[in-house]
C-alpha cells in the first residue's frame, strides 16, 4: 500500500477483484461474438421444432425458444449487432463530447457560450423519442441511430471536460508554454487530454451501460434489427410472447444484459478508484510515518480545593480525548483539567491542532465522528456531564451551555430565515406558541445590537453580513439562556473593525446575565480584552495557566513566550516579529519528554527524557516546564 | 424568481422550435416513404406521386414545414396518415395515459429514494452498502425486462395484478389503480436507485456542514436538524435529479408501455415510427418536447423554493 503512488496503474487495478472480474466478463463477450461461428454449437437460424422452449437441456445449455433455436448460439452471434451498436454510440459520445469540450473551454467567449446553449439544448432533448423518429426514416438503420444516441448524450461529457480544460488553461505552466511557442493543438494533446483522461474513461463505462440497456431496448421494440437476426434485446422480445407458456427465457437474455452492464460499471468504479487512490497515496505513506503514542502523563491533581468551591461552574478534570485509528487510540487531548468559575471568561490559546476546538467540543458532548473521550469527567455544576445519556445531554445544550462557531457565514442553515432559526430554538428551551417564540426571537436579536431587529428576522443568512450574522448566532446560542457560553474562535473570520464590537457585545452580554465564557481563541488582543484566566494549550496538553496580565507580564513558559513573540497586536513599532520555528506535531507523533522540547529554544537534555508535570510558578499560576523553580508545590 | 421562470419559458421556445424542425427534417428526407405507405406496397408509380401532391409532399422541405408550424401554432397537428383522425384527440388521451404513468413512477422513486437515502444516510452500515449495490443494479436492470418479470411473478404465477392492459379510471378506479401498479413500479426502479445515491451522498455533505453542529449545539433537537434543517439543504440537489429521473422516465414510458400494452404516447410514436404515420410522429415528439419543457420549468421553480440564494437577492 505505501508504494501505492508509484505502483503502475494496472497494478493497482490488477488489485481490484470486482473491476478484474468486470474486464473479464467484458472480454469474454467479445471474444463471444467474434468467434461466434466457431465456438457457438449451433447456426443462428438452425431451428428445431421438436425442442421448441425446451428449459435448459445437455444438448441446449441455455435452452432453445419457440422456434426450437438454441439460445446460447443466439446469444454469441446476437452480441455482435449488440455490441456494434454500444461501439458506435461510445464513438460518436467521445469524439463530440472531448472535441466541443476542449473547444468550448479552450476557446472561450462566443464559441464557449454557443457550445454551452447547445450542451443545454441537448440536455433537455427526450433522446428514445428522437431516436424513435429516426426509425421511423431507417427503420434497420443501427450505427446511425445509436451513433446519435452519442453525440445527444453526449452533452455531459462536454460540460466535465470544459470545466477541466479551463482550469488546466488557466495555470501558470500552460501560459508559458504559450509564450514559449507551443501551439494550441500540442498544449491539448500534451497537457489537457492527459488530465481528462481519467475521468472520461471512468464516465464512458458507465455510458456504455447506458448505451447498451438503449439499444437493446430498441432492439425489443423491433427496431435497429433486421428480423430473424438474432439481438439480446429482441431474444428479450420472444420472452415477453412466449411469457405464459415459458419464463425460462427471460433468464439468459436479460442475464447476459444486466451482467454486462453491471461488468461495465464495475469497470468503470475500479477505474475511478484506481486512479483517486494515486492521488491518495502519498497522504497515507504520511499517515502511516506516525510513531507509537505517548505514554500518558502521570496525573496530576490539578485543580486546587479552592478552585473547587461553589462558585466554580465547569470543571473539567482529566479529561483525554483520542481519535479512533487503525492502530488504536491516538490522543489528540490528555489529562486536560481547568475550571470556569460562574461570570468568569477562560481564554483558551494555541495554535491550530493543538486541541482547543476538541476540548470545546467534548464538553458539549458532541465529538466528531471517530473521536472518544478514553478519560476523565466534564463537571457542570457538579453534573456530570460525561454520565449523561446522549438524551440528556441533549438537553443541556442551549439550556445551560451555548455554543457560537468560528465562521458565522455557515454557521446557520441557508434555507430558513434567520428570525425562524432562532424562534426554533426558543421554542425548543421555553415552549410556548409560534408568534411568542418570533417576539422573543426579535427580542433576542435586539439584545445583540442589530439595528431593525425585525427586518433582520426575515432574512436570509446570506443577506447579512458577518459581523451581523455572528451577532445572529450569539443571540440563537443566548435563546436558551445558557450559563455557559463557549465561543470557538468568534472574531476570527470577521473584519478587524467589527471584531473588536462583537467582543465587546459578548462582554457586555456576560456581565449583563452572569454568564461563564470558554473562549476558544489564538489572538492575544482577544485575550487581553476579554479574558479574566487564559490557559495556553500545546500538543493537547495544558502547559500554562495565569492571569492575561501575568502571562503578558512574565510567562513561565517557553511556548507561551514564543506565541506572544510572534503576537502582531503585541509587537512593538519597528520590531521584529518571531514565529516559532517547526510546527506542532501531529497527534500521535508527540514525543515522550516534554512535547515542545523540538522547538524549544531553552531545551535541556533532561526535557526529553520523560513526561513533564505541571509546576506551580506563583499563586494561579501553573506551568508544564522544567525551568520553573518550584517543583514542591504542584502537590498540594 | 420570476425572472428566472420567464427566462426558462422564452428558453424553451427555442428547444420546441429545434425538435419539431428536426423531426420535419428527419421524416422528409425520404418523401416517397410516406405517400407509398399509405398507398400500399403495389401502388402505381402515378398514384404515389398523385398522393403525394395531395399530401403536399411535392413542396419544397420549408414551405411544407412553414405549412406545418402555422397550424401548429393555432393547434392543429394535421391528422392521421393511417386513421384519418386528428393528431391532437388521437395524442390527448395517450398523454393522459403517459402523464399517469411518469407521474406516479417519479413520486414512487421519489419517495423510496429519498428515504432509503436519508436511511443510508444517517443509519449507516448495511443499508448504505445496499444502496450501493442497488444504484449498480439500477442501472443494469432495463425496464422492460423488470416489466415482465414482474408480469411472470405477479400476474402470471400469482394472479394479483392484470399482466396487460389498461382501464380508464372513469370506467373503474380499482381496476385503473390495480393496472397501473406493475408498470408503475417497472418504471420506478432505476430513478429510484438513482435517488436514492444522490440522497445519500448530499445528506453526508450536508450533515458535515458547521451549521449542523452549531444548531445541535445550542439546543435544536436531533430530530429537527437532520429531518427539517439537513433534508432541505440536501434537497437541492436532489429535485435536480428528480428532474433528470422524470425526463428519463418519458423514454423509459416508452418500452414500459410497449410492454404492458398501455396505450400511452410511448406506444403510440412506436406504432405511428412502425406505420410512417409522419403527423403523428411529428404531433409525438412535440408532446413529448413540451413535457420535458414543463418539467424542468417546475424542477426551477422548486429549486427556487427550496433555495433562498436564488430567490431572494
Amino acid at each position: 500500500m505505501t508504494r501505492g503512488g508509484r505502483m503502475p496503474a494496472w497494478r493497482r487495478f490488477a488489485r481490484r477483484p470486482l473491476g478484474v472480474a468486470g474486464a473479464a466478463w467484458l472480454l469474454l463477450v467479445l471474444l463471444g461474438a467474434v468467434f461466434a461461428s466457431a465456438i457457438a454449437p449451433y447456426g443462428p437460424q438452425v431451428q428445431d421444432l421438436s425442442s421448441a422452449l425446451s428449459g435448459p437441456t445437455m444438448s441446449h445449455p441455455l435452452g432453445t425458444d419457440p422456434l426450437g433455436r438454441d439460445v446460447l448460439s443466439q446469444l454469441l452471434f446476437g452480441a455482435r449487432p449488440t455490441l456494434v451498436g454500444v461501439a458506435a454510440a461510445l464513438i460518436a459520445w467521445l469524439v463530440a463530447g472531448v472535441a466541443l469540450g476542449v473547444i468550448g473551454g479552450y476557446a472561450g467567449g462566443v464559441t464557449d457560450a454557443a457550445i454551452s446553449r447547445v450542451t443545454d439544448l441537448l440536455l433537455s432533448l427526450p433522446v428514445l423519442v428522437v431516436l424513435l423518429v429516426i426509425f421511423s426514416v431507417f427503420p434497420d438503420a443501427l450505427v446511425m441511430p445509436m451513433a446519435i444516441l452519442g453525440v445527444i448524450a453526449s452533452a455531459g461529457l462536454v460540460r466535465v471536460v470544459r470545466s477541466v480544460t479551463l482550469s488546466v488553461r488557466e495555470e501558470l505552466y500552460i501560459r508559458a508554454a504559450r509564450v514559449a511557442g507551443l501551439s494550441h493543438p500540442k498544449i491539448v494533446l500534451r497537457h489537457v487530454l492527459p488530465r481528462i483522461a481519467s475521468t472520461v474513461i471512468v464516465q464512458a463505462a458507465l455510458f456504455a451501460g447506458v448505451a447498451l440497456i438503449t439499444e437493446s431496448g430498441l432492439a425489443f421494440l423491433g427496431f435497429g434489427i433486421v428480423l430473424p437476426a438474432p439481438s439480446w434485446g429482441g431474444l428479450i422480445a420472444e420472452a415477453s410472447q412466449t411469457l405464459s407458456r415459458s419464463a425460462w427465457l427471460l433468464l439468459p437474455s436479460g442475464g447476459i444484459l444486466g451482467l454486462t452492464v453491471v461488468a461495465f460499471v464495475l469497470l468503470g468504479n475500479a477505474i475511478r478508484d484506481t486512479s483517486t487512490q494515486a492521488w491518495a497515496a502519498p497522504r497515507q505513506v504520511a499517515a502511516r510515518r506516525s510513531a507509537p503514542a505517548a505514554s500518558s502523563t502521570p496525573a496530576i491533581k490539578e485543580p486546587s480545593p479552592a478552585e473547587r468551591s461553589g462558585d466554580v461552574l465547569l470543571s473539567v478534570e482529566h479529561l483525554c480525548v483520542g481519535f479512533a485509528d487503525r492502530q488504536g487510540a491516538k490522543p489528540v487531548v490528555s489529562d486536560l483539567s481547568f475550571v470556569i468559575r460562574r461570570g468568569e471568561t477562560l481564554a483558551v490559546l494555541g495554535e491550530s491542532g493543538c486541541g482547543k476546538t476538541i476540548t470545546a467540543l467534548a464538553v458539549l458532548g458532541m465529538l466528531p465522528p471517530g473521536a472518544r473521550r478514553t478519560d476523565g469527567h466534564v463537571l457542570l455544576d457538579g453534573l456530570d456531564l460525561t454520565a449523561l445519556a446522549p438524551r440528556e445531554i441533549a438537553a443541556i445544550r442551549g439550556r445551560r451551555i451555548g455554543y457560537i462557531a468560528q465562521d458565522p457565514m455557515v454557521s446557520l442553515d441557508p434555507t430558513f430565515t434567520v428570525g425562524s432559526q432562532i424562534a426554533e430554538a426558543v421554542r425548543c428551551h421555553r415552549g410556548g406558541r409560534r408568534a411568542d417564540a418570533r417576539r422573543q426571537a426579535v427580542e433576542l436579536l435586539d439584545s445583540v445590537n442589530i439595528p431593525e431587529p425585525e427586518v433582520a428576522a426575515r432574512r436570509y443568512p446570506h443577506q447579512l453580513s458577518g459581523g451581523m450574522l455572528q451577532r445572529c448566532v450569539t443571540a440563537l446560542a443566548l435563546a436558551g439562556s445558557p450559563e455557559l457560553l463557549i465561543a470557538d474562535e468568534p472574531t476570527t473570520a470577521l473584519d478587524v473593525t467589527i471584531q473588536a464590537e462583537v467582543l465587546a457585545l459578548l462582554r457586555g452580554l456576560q456581565q449583563e446575565r452572569g454568564m461563564s465564557l470558554l473562549l476558544v481563541t489564538h489572538d492575544w488582543g482577544v485575550v487581553a480584552a476579554v479574558a479574566d484566566r487564559a490557559l495556553v494549550m500545546y500538543a493537547g496538553q495544558l502547559v500554562e495557566t495565569a492571569t492575561p496580565a501575568c502571562l503578558f507580564n512574565g510567562p513561565a513558559h517557553p511556548y507561551t513566550r514564543g506565541l506572544l513573540a510572534s503576537s502582531p497586536q503585541l509587537a512593538t513599532l519597528g520590531g521584529r516579529l518571531q514565529a516559532i520555528p517547526g510546527s506542532v506535531p501531529a497527534p500521535g507523533t508527540w514525543p515522550a519528554g516534554c512535547r515542545f522540547a523540538p522547538r524549544c529554544p531553552e531545551v535541556e537534555d533532561q526535557c526529553r527524557e520523560g513526561p513533564v508535570a505541571v509546576r506551580v510558578a506563583a499563586p494561579g499560576h501553573l506551568s508544564r516546564c522544567l525551568h520553573v523553580p518550584s517543583a514542591e508545590a504542584a502537590r498540594q | 424568481m420570476i425572472r428566472l421562470v420567464l427566462y426558462r419559458v422564452l428558453w424553451s421556445v427555442p428547444l420546441l422550435w429545434v425538435v419539431s424542425a428536426l423531426t420535419f427534417v428527419l421524416v422528409s428526407v425520404v418523401p416517397g416513404n410516406a405517400a407509398q405507405a399509405i398507398a400500399g406496397g403495389d401502388a402505381s408509380a402515378a398514384q404515389i406521386s398523385t398522393l403525394s401532391r395531395q399530401l403536399g409532399l411535392d413542396q419544397p422541405l420549408w414551405a411544407q414545414y412553414w405549412h406545418w408550424l402555422d397550424r401548429a401554432v393555432h393547434g392543429n397537428l394535421g391528422t392521421s396518415l393511417v386513421t384519418g383522425q386528428s393528431v391532437s384527440s388521437v395524442l390527448g388521451s395517450r398523454l393522459t395515459v403517459s402523464l399517469t404513468l411518469i407521474v406516479g413512477g417519479t413520486l414512487v422513486a421519489g419517495v423510496l429514494g429519498v428515504a432509503f437515502g436519508i436511511w443510508a444516510a444517517t443509519r449507516g452500515g448495511v443499508l448504505g452498502h445496499l444502496v450501493e449495490v442497488g444504484a449498480v443494479l439500477g442501472l443494469a436492470v432495463p425496464n422492460f425486462w423488470l416489466g415482465l418479470v414482474l408480469i411472470e411473478l405477479f400476474a402470471v404465477s400469482v394472479r394479483i395484478f392484470p399482466a396487460t392492459g389498461f382501464v380508464p379510471f372513469g370506467q373503474n378506479p380499482a381496476q385503473w389503480a390495480l393496472s397501473l401498479v406493475l408498470p408503475v413500479l417497472a418504471i420506478a426502479a432505476v430513478g429510484m436507485t438513482m435517488i436514492a445515491v444522490q440522497t445519500r451522498d448530499s445528506m453526508l455533505e450536508v450533515l458535515r456542514r458547521d451549521f449542523v453542529r452549531v444548531l445541535e449545539a445550542n439546543g435544536i433537537p436531533r430530530r429537527s436538524v437532520v429531518y427539517r434543517h439537513a433534508l432541505r439543504n440536501a434537497a437541492i440537489p436532489v429535485v435536480t435529479v428528480i428532474g433528470i429521473t422524470f425526463v428519463g422516465l418519458l423514454g423509459a414510458s416508452v418500452l414500459v408501455e410497449s410492454v404492458f400494452a398501455l396505450p400511452g404516447l410511448g406506444s403510440g410514436l412506436t406504432t405511428a415510427a412502425s406505420q410512417h404515420d409522419i403527423p403523428v410522429i411529428q404531433g409525438a415528439a412535440l408532446y413529448f418536447t413540451l413535457v420535458v419543457v414543463v418539467v424542468n420549468l417546475l424542477v426551477d421553480v422548486a429549486y427556487g423554493l427550496l433555495n433562498p440564494q436564488v430567490r431572494v437577492r
